[in-house]
């Protein structure tokens, strides 16, 4: 089937080097690759290539990967298909090692989020970016700290400050999972409402963090924009600041007078967090570098795309593109960050 | 009214010749997609959400939907065939249409599982057409303590069941548990009873346990009886539909009771499979036939399917207005809503009412369509049953293999799926019940997980589960539930005191 599709579509594109094409069919274990010099791009999938999301259906992985996923499909981008799994258990652990196992197979994809970071520390399941090769960053998710629309809080700061003067433990923020990103932001804002902390209360998801802040169970939410983007419109919620060193890009008005661009940073409104979340893709280890180039030009397609802008302005994305070393450096920079904050809210697993 | 003109623009959109096609390809591929254990509606339309890319979102979402109506029809195939609940809602289907369906009767059990999933279903959508934006605002008034209020009534509604001892009941229902808090404890972030295995990770799903215990168990159970089926001598009876149709009107307060259930889980967004659940614990409960519960009683085929497509249906109502997805396969048509540009949530409903109401409008014809050709295929699939057990028990293994191995893509469950039938096997044989065990697997970490959530939120006081009269009153509700044997047990002893009978003379 493959090769017949292969055959039937040579490709006109310049032969780059033979030898490339020769070491991934070494590393493919594949006549196939030998059998069409003409491919000589460097490197192409020859079967359908499996998409893993750690984590479950509807979140913001699963919408992003399945977003990927059509805009492939529809632009023609890839020759093969790409088929999403959400292997989502134990806080990801399951889609990582799954990645992890995928050694030398170029047909295995893992988008990520935190948890890349937070699931090894917090659970001590033996895994960690350095066990996957890096792809690309396609963008970072944004964080802002939501209120009900009903309650007095206009600013961060003054919200931060009532916090402050409740009784310890009365303000309630919701958040998706447990020593996750949520989490680590909640504990980051404690420094600042020290001695008073928060009730963190997990839920499974970011929509149902979202509406259950609209039904009041909750006091707050770092929801991302995308899972609080129509509540806000609706009035029912509101928008404090966001967790970005600079705020979003994004002019265009979402309610009557508010746009993303007009929330202000949370530095700005004087509580100095920030806090941004990877969506970036990994492959599994031991991949040569005509393989990575195939899906860091792939990606680089999805985003061009209009599809893409839209879907990137409706989650108001900070559409930060990384691939190669400069990715490695701030994905272990990011690692490093996440340690120094577990360890410090005391959410490492026995041993970490 | 401004609905019905809505909705009457919705039929002009829905009606054209193009989407009257997609709405039987969507059946077709929904029941197929409902067949078979393990691959569901969520996967199903996650499949095939890439193909409906080049339509315009309306006949996309009347496909896909389409999609999701044909698998909530096909669940039950499978469940009454064979005691395979290809999906968690048609577990307690099992209950009594495979008995049902051993006794001959399989095509009276199809056609009451059929008509009932299209009445739940149809009840559902009338509610969403008039009733939207007031229900709406009533779900957002769940927050945890009520989530496990409805958790809590889900089991006091079904305990008891079991016909042997209680004992056996809550041995079965604590091992499901324990089952169901393998993997990842959500609160706080801890692995649990996984101890350094990393296939335990992610837990003992439920459906591997269910086609273990029930499909696996029901063909060891079969081999043992003498390598057949005691569905052979299931008659094919073209008038059947007909004369079980006269029959199920006798039943229309369970229908009653069962929408009632179906769509208030679905919108809280509790879900079909504890409305299903409740729904034949409460049937049971009040029937006249409450005896014959278990033994292929055409109404406890009635109530859980009813209640599991009046949720199903309902539970589009939160992804539409609220934007949480009501059920798995909800939330993956809520990321192709997404992927077509639309927001779901609360403005959805003003901003894109062609598209709202052309999905209202498919929800009628789909479910109506959706009868017709499941109806009409009920001889065919009741001759299924004729088919000879050395034949098809290897195909039902085979299914039963892939639609464990789907879940996860691991070959560990398909191991994990034959202990669990060899655990049914014997459960049967020791006369433990399996129903409480598989209960507790499918709502015991959610029940746990908003138990804890409500505690967090009022720093462990627990009169946060009587704070207010909505909670109280399920809570109190539940309670009753819980303590009906033991309140009914004494009635009855008072009575029988009274001629001056001496007690516990029949043991």
């Amino acid at each position: 089937m493959t090769a017949q599709t292969e055959k039937a579509a040579p490709k006109t594109r310049p032969v780059r080097s033979l030898l490339a094409a020769a070491a991934a069919a070494v590393v493919l274990g594949s006549p196939l690759a030998v059998a069409t010099p003409a491919q000589a791009q460097g490197w192409e999938p020859t079967k359908p290539v499996q998409f893993i999301i750690p984590a479950g259906t509807g979140g913001g992985a699963d919408q992003m990967a399945r977003f990927i996923q059509g805009v492939v499909a529809k632009n023609n981008l890839m020759k093969q298909p790409l088929i999403t799994v959400n292997k989502g258990g134990g806080a990801g652990a399951e889609g990582f090692l799954e990645a992890k196992k995928a050694k030398g197979d170029p047909h295995t994809l893992i988008i990520t989020l935190s948890n890349l970071f937070t699931t090894p520390y917090a659970t001590g399941v033996p895994f960690s970016w350095k066990d996957m090769t890096p792809v690309a960053m396609l963008a970072l998710d944004q964080f802002v700290l939501w209120v009900n629309a009903s309650d007095p809080y206009k600013t961060a700061g003054e919200y931060i400050a009532a916090v402050k003067e409740a009784p310890d433990k009365s303000f309630k923020m919701g958040g998706t999972g447990s020593k996750q990103e949520d989490q680590i932001i909640t504990v980051a804002l404690e420094k600042l409402t020290a001695p008073k902390k928060f009730t963190y209360v997990p839920y499974s998801g970011g929509g149902t963090v979202a509406v259950q802040l609209v039904g009041k169970h909750v006091s707050s939410s770092v929801n991302n924009p995308i899972e609080a983007a129509s509540q806000w419109k609706a009035g029912a919620l509101r928008p404090l600041c966001i967790f970005d060193s600079k705020r979003s890009t994004y002019k265009e008005k979402v309610t009557a007078d508010m746009g993303w661009s007009d929330i202000p940073t949370c530095k700005e409104s004087g509580v100095d967090v920030q806090y941004q979340m990877l969506r970036g893709i990994f492959m599994g280890p031991g991949m040569t570098p005509e393989q990575v180039a195939f899906y860091v030009d792939l990606f680089k397609k999805v985003r061009a795309t209009p599809e893409w802008e839209k879907f990137m302005e409706e989650g108001a994305f900070n559409q930060t593109f990384m691939a190669g070393d400069e990715f490695k450096t701030w994905i272990a920079n990011n690692d490093k960050i996440h340690y120094d904050l577990m360890k410090e809210a005391g959410f490492l697993a026995p041993g970490k | 009214m401004d609905e019905i003109s809505s909705l009457i623009g919705g039929f002009k959109v829905a009606l054209s010749w193009y989407n009257v096609a997609l709405m039987m390809v969507g059946i077709m591929l929904g029941v197929i997609i409902g067949v078979l254990p393990g691959l569901g509606g969520a996967n199903g339309v996650a499949i095939l959400l890439p193909l409906t890319f080049s339509m315009s979102p309306t006949s996309a979402i009347i496909m896909l939907s389409c999609i999701y109506w044909g698998a909530l029809f096909g669940g039950a195939i499978t469940s009454i065939l064979f005691n395979i609940p290809g999906e968690p809602w048609s577990v307690a289907t099992t209950f009594d249409g495979h008995p049902m369906a051993q006794q001959g009767r399989a095509d009276e059990a199809l056609t009451a599982a059929f008509t009932s999933s299209f009445v739940g279903a149809f009840v559902a959508v009338v509610m969403i057409t008039f009733l939207a934006p007031v229900i709406a605002k009533f779900a957002l008034q769940f927050g945890p303590a009520e989530f496990f209020a409805v958790y809590f009534l889900t089991f006091a509604s079904f305990i008891g069941m079991g016909k042997g001892s209680p004992f056996k009941v809550i041995a079965s229902m604590c091992l499901g548990f324990a089952l169901g808090a393998v993997g990842m404890d959500k609160v706080t972030g801890t692995l649990r009873m996984t101890f350094g295995h990393e296939e335990l990770l992610v837990g003992f799903d439920f459906l591997i346990a269910v086609i273990g215990l029930f499909g696996i168990g029901e063909i060891l159970s079969s081999m043992e009886a003498g390598l057949k089926f005691q569905g052979t001598n299931a008659k094919i009876r073209l008038g059947a539909v007909l004369t079980t149709w006269g029959n199920l009107l006798k039943y229309w307060a369970t229908s009653v009771r069962s929408c009632i259930v179906g769509c208030w889980m679905g919108i809280t967004p509790g879900g079909a499979t504890p409305a299903s659940f409740m729904s034949y614990g409460l049937a049971k409960r009040f029937s006249k036939n409450s005896a014959n519960f278990g033994k292929g009683e055409v109404e406890g085929v009635v109530a859980p399917e009813t209640a599991a497509h009046a949720a199903g249906t309902s539970a589009l109502l939160p992804m539409l207005t609220l934007g949480i997805p009501g059920s798995p396969t909800a939330a993956v048509l809520l990321g192709g809503l997404l992927i077509w540009g639309l927001q779901p949530g609360p403005m959805l409903f003003v901003e894109q009412k062609d598209f709202v109401w052309g999905l209202i409008a498919s929800m009628y014809l789909g479910n109506i369509v959706g009868l017709i050709v499941v109806l009409t295929c009920v001889p065919l699939f009741a001759a299924i049953l004729r088919i000879p057990f050395s034949i098809i028990a290897p195909v039902i293994l085979v299914i039963c293999a892939v639609g464990a191995y789907t879940v996860h893509n691991s070959m560990f469950d398909v191991w994990m799926m034959l202990v669990f039938g060899v655990a049914g096997y014997l459960f049967n044989k020791l006369n433990y019940p399996l129903r409480p065990l598989v209960l507790a697997i499918v709502l015991g970490d959610r029940a746990e997980e908003s138990f804890r959530q409500a505690l967090l939120g009022s720093q462990g006081k627990l009169n946060v589960f009587w704070a207010n009269p909505l909670v109280g009153s399920i809570m109190a509700l539940g309670l009753l539930l819980l303590l009906w044997p033991v309140v009914s047990w004494a009635l009855e002893r008072m009575k029988s005191k009274r001629p001056g009978t001496p007690v516990a003379a029949g043991e």
